[in-house]
């Protein structure tokens, strides 16, 4: 094949860009090698520590063994795993079967539905109609239903199962009806095996919106039990309730207080960065998905 | 099963064009030969049959159809109470009609014009820098060309994304803090050591970049699947007329990804009153407010957080969406008028 050569200020650009591109690794990466270097160092030498970190100060696992003692991360965990479990199977079923009536073609009533329902991705009743609903008349309020029930369908994820759903060929579900299959069967046993790249697709995003969401369970939650991860997070993090944490082993503040937090982020952020690799080949091809038809 | 195939219209065995006109025709023709009532009520008989013949269909879509009923227009006929004095003792429909009342008192507020230019303020910027940094991103990681780098720099871009919103802010919150790692590099490069968060004029550029280093990635992808999908004859007939790299990319690439950057930016203008308020939830405090405090999380504390005033922050947040919605349709349009993108 005829090479074509590269002109100098292509040469250069090549160059530039290649180094641009390892900037931004690395400006990606280095918060979290820093917080894996923080969480294993000791809170003094952390402390009187200014600039780059590239390795512990001090090696020590305390503030790890900390936070694994701390019942609310473990009751957080356990009821993160609950919502995140259930909440995504229930978003799941629903938005199966809203997808798969809306891309039957030939129902009377289905493009005044659709039209029905995207209206509600751009005009809502707001937070407190919302919170109101949930809490006051519904009684969900502090009880983990109230983080799974009002969020049973995403809008944007229903378009995107019915574009996928409708694309499958009409001659397969014809041949199934025919053989006397209804529409259950069909569901369950033919577009749903069918359509398991996109359904992946579905568990990711509703998982990890799942797994993410805090603002939910600070609103309707009262009783620390019930609190999820993220909200447990919250106040470690964000509220700067280290103190509270302290009362629950005896350590010296001192020397775990700044590293506690940063193992704690560890801590929460290691089962999103253990599934990432397997979930990686799954995302692009669901923000195609969801480009083909907005 | 096999009744459903000899009589009626089947959902799957017809195109959908034969078989709504052909119903269309059908009702028109019913139409013209008997009287409206009769119309109303055949149009009632083809609903009971397709009922009869689809019932399935029908329990599929009865919960899918109550959630909507419920969660997405229960609270919009709620949003009434902006127009009532909502008193939980006197119930939703008990309370008392007060009109424009909560807006008006909304408008005179103090707050109002603080609230609405830092919305605005805090948006432009994202508009500004966030809106197109994926674009760019997606230019400069598609002249890679194909190779493990690229894959590489892709996954750890997109990496950020999946972080959840607390940790992230919970990062930001150690780095900047007196003595956090990204105070230490400004210190470093000469700037007096506070406590970034702690300020107000340091928040909107601490609410940007992050929003940069966590979406930049991410945001990419669906520009690179539009790259992808322009024909490669346009860049070989481009070299051919002597187009250099940089001319291939303004004069193809560009206009081949120009049609989703509309869609996406009439997303973003119908948005220009919403922001990511739960990261603001996170990161503001009563110092910075002066900055950081716009009209979402305004309701968050009057109706939930420090106060209970339910009719008011309704109000204010009913005011808002409807401005959202009118934005939405004009950038719509705009757009529909000037190019050949947009939503509807």
């Amino acid at each position: 094949m005829h090479v074509i050569r590269k002109s100098k200020g292509e040469r250069i650009f090549q160059g530039a860009n290649t180094a641009f591109m390892l900037f931004m690794v690395v400006i990606t990466l280095y918060p979290f090698v820093y917080v894996v270097m923080s969480s294993l160092s000791d809170s003094r030498q952390l402390l009187s520590h200014t600039g780059t970190l590239l390795w512990p100060k001090g090696f020590t696992w305390e503030a790890y063994k900390l936070v694994f003692q701390n019942p609310n991360i473990t009751r957080g965990y356990l009821n993160t795993l609950i919502v995140v479990v259930g909440g995504t199977s229930l978003n799941l079923l629903l938005t199966c079967m809203g997808a798969y009536v809306l891309s039957r073609r030939g129902v009377p009533w289905a493009p005044k539905l659709m039209l029905i329902i995207v209206f509600t991705m751009f005009f809502s009743g707001g937070l407190i109609p919302m919170y109101l609903l949930v809490n006051n008349w519904l009684h969900l309020g502090n009880s983990l239903l109230a983080l799974i029930i009002p969020s049973a369908i995403s809008t944007w994820n229903l378009i995107i199962l019915r574009t996928s759903f409708g694309a499958l060929p009409d001659s397969l579900i014809e041949s199934a009806r025919i053989d006397g299959a209804h529409d259950f069967t069909i569901l369950f046993r033919i577009v749903i095996p069918l359509s398991m790249p996109v359904i992946s697709v579905m568990i990711l995003f509703y998982g990890v919106q799942h797994w993410n969401s805090w603002f939910q369970a600070m609103i309707y939650l009262r009783e620390r039990h019930l609190f999820p991860l993220q909200l447990v997070l919250r106040e470690i993090l964000i509220q700067n309730s280290t103190e509270y944490m302290m009362a629950q082993g005896d350590a010296d503040v001192e020397s775990v207080g700044e590293s506690i937090k940063y193992a704690t982020i560890m801590v929460a952020t290691l089962p999103i960065l253990f599934v990432y690799p397997f979930m990686q080949k799954y995302f692009v091809k669901g923000v195609m998905i969801g480009s083909i038809k907005g | 099963m096999r009744r459903g195939l000899r009589a009626g219209p089947d959902y799957t065995a017809r195109g959908p064009k034969q078989g709504l006109l052909r119903r269309r025709a059908g009702r028109a023709a019913a139409g013209l030969a008997r009287g409206k009532g009769e119309q109303e009520g055949a149009a009632m008989k083809t609903l009971a049959r397709d009922y009869k013949r689809h019932k399935y269909l029908y329990f599929m879509i009865l919960p899918v159809v109550l959630y909507y009923a419920l969660f997405q227009y229960g609270p919009l006929y709620g949003a009434i109470i902006a127009f009532k004095d909502y008193r939980i003792a006197e119930g939703f429909l008990g309370s008392p009609w007060v009109g424009f009342k909560h807006f008006l008192s909304f408008f005179d507020s103090y707050y109002f014009w603080r609230l609405m230019k830092n919305t605005l303020l805090l948006n432009a910027y994202l508009l500004l820098f966030s809106f197109p940094a994926p674009i760019i991103f997606a230019l400069l990681i598609n002249e890679i060309g194909r190779s493990l780098f690229k894959r590489f720099v892709q996954t750890v871009t997109y990496l950020p994304h999946f972080i959840s919103l607390i940790v992230i802010c919970g990062m930001i919150t150690q780095f900047v803090a007196r003595d956090g790692m990204i105070t230490d590099l400004l210190v470093w490069m000469g700037m007096d050591r506070t406590a970034l968060l702690g300020q107000p004029e340091y928040f909107r550029t601490i609410y940007v970049v992050s929003d940069i280093w966590q979406s930049v990635g991410w945001g990419s992808i669906i520009y690179l699947a539009a790259i992808s999908g322009i024909n490669p004859e346009l860049y070989e007939a481009a070299t051919i007329d002597g187009a250099n790299k940089w001319r291939q990319t303004i004069n193809v690439t560009l206009p081949g990804i120009l049609p989703i950057i509309i869609i996406l930016f009439i997303l973003k203008m119908g948005n220009m009153l919403e922001i990511g308020f739960e990261k603001i939830i996170l990161l503001y405090n009563p110092n910075t407010y002066v900055t950081a405090d716009v009209i979402n999380t305004f309701v968050y504390r009057k109706g939930l957080g420090e106060s209970f005033e339910f009719s008011y922050a309704t109000a204010v947040g009913l005011f808002q969406a409807v401005i959202n919605f009118i934005l939405l349709i004009l950038a719509n349009r705009f757009s529909r008028k000037v190019s050949d993108s947009s939503l509807w």
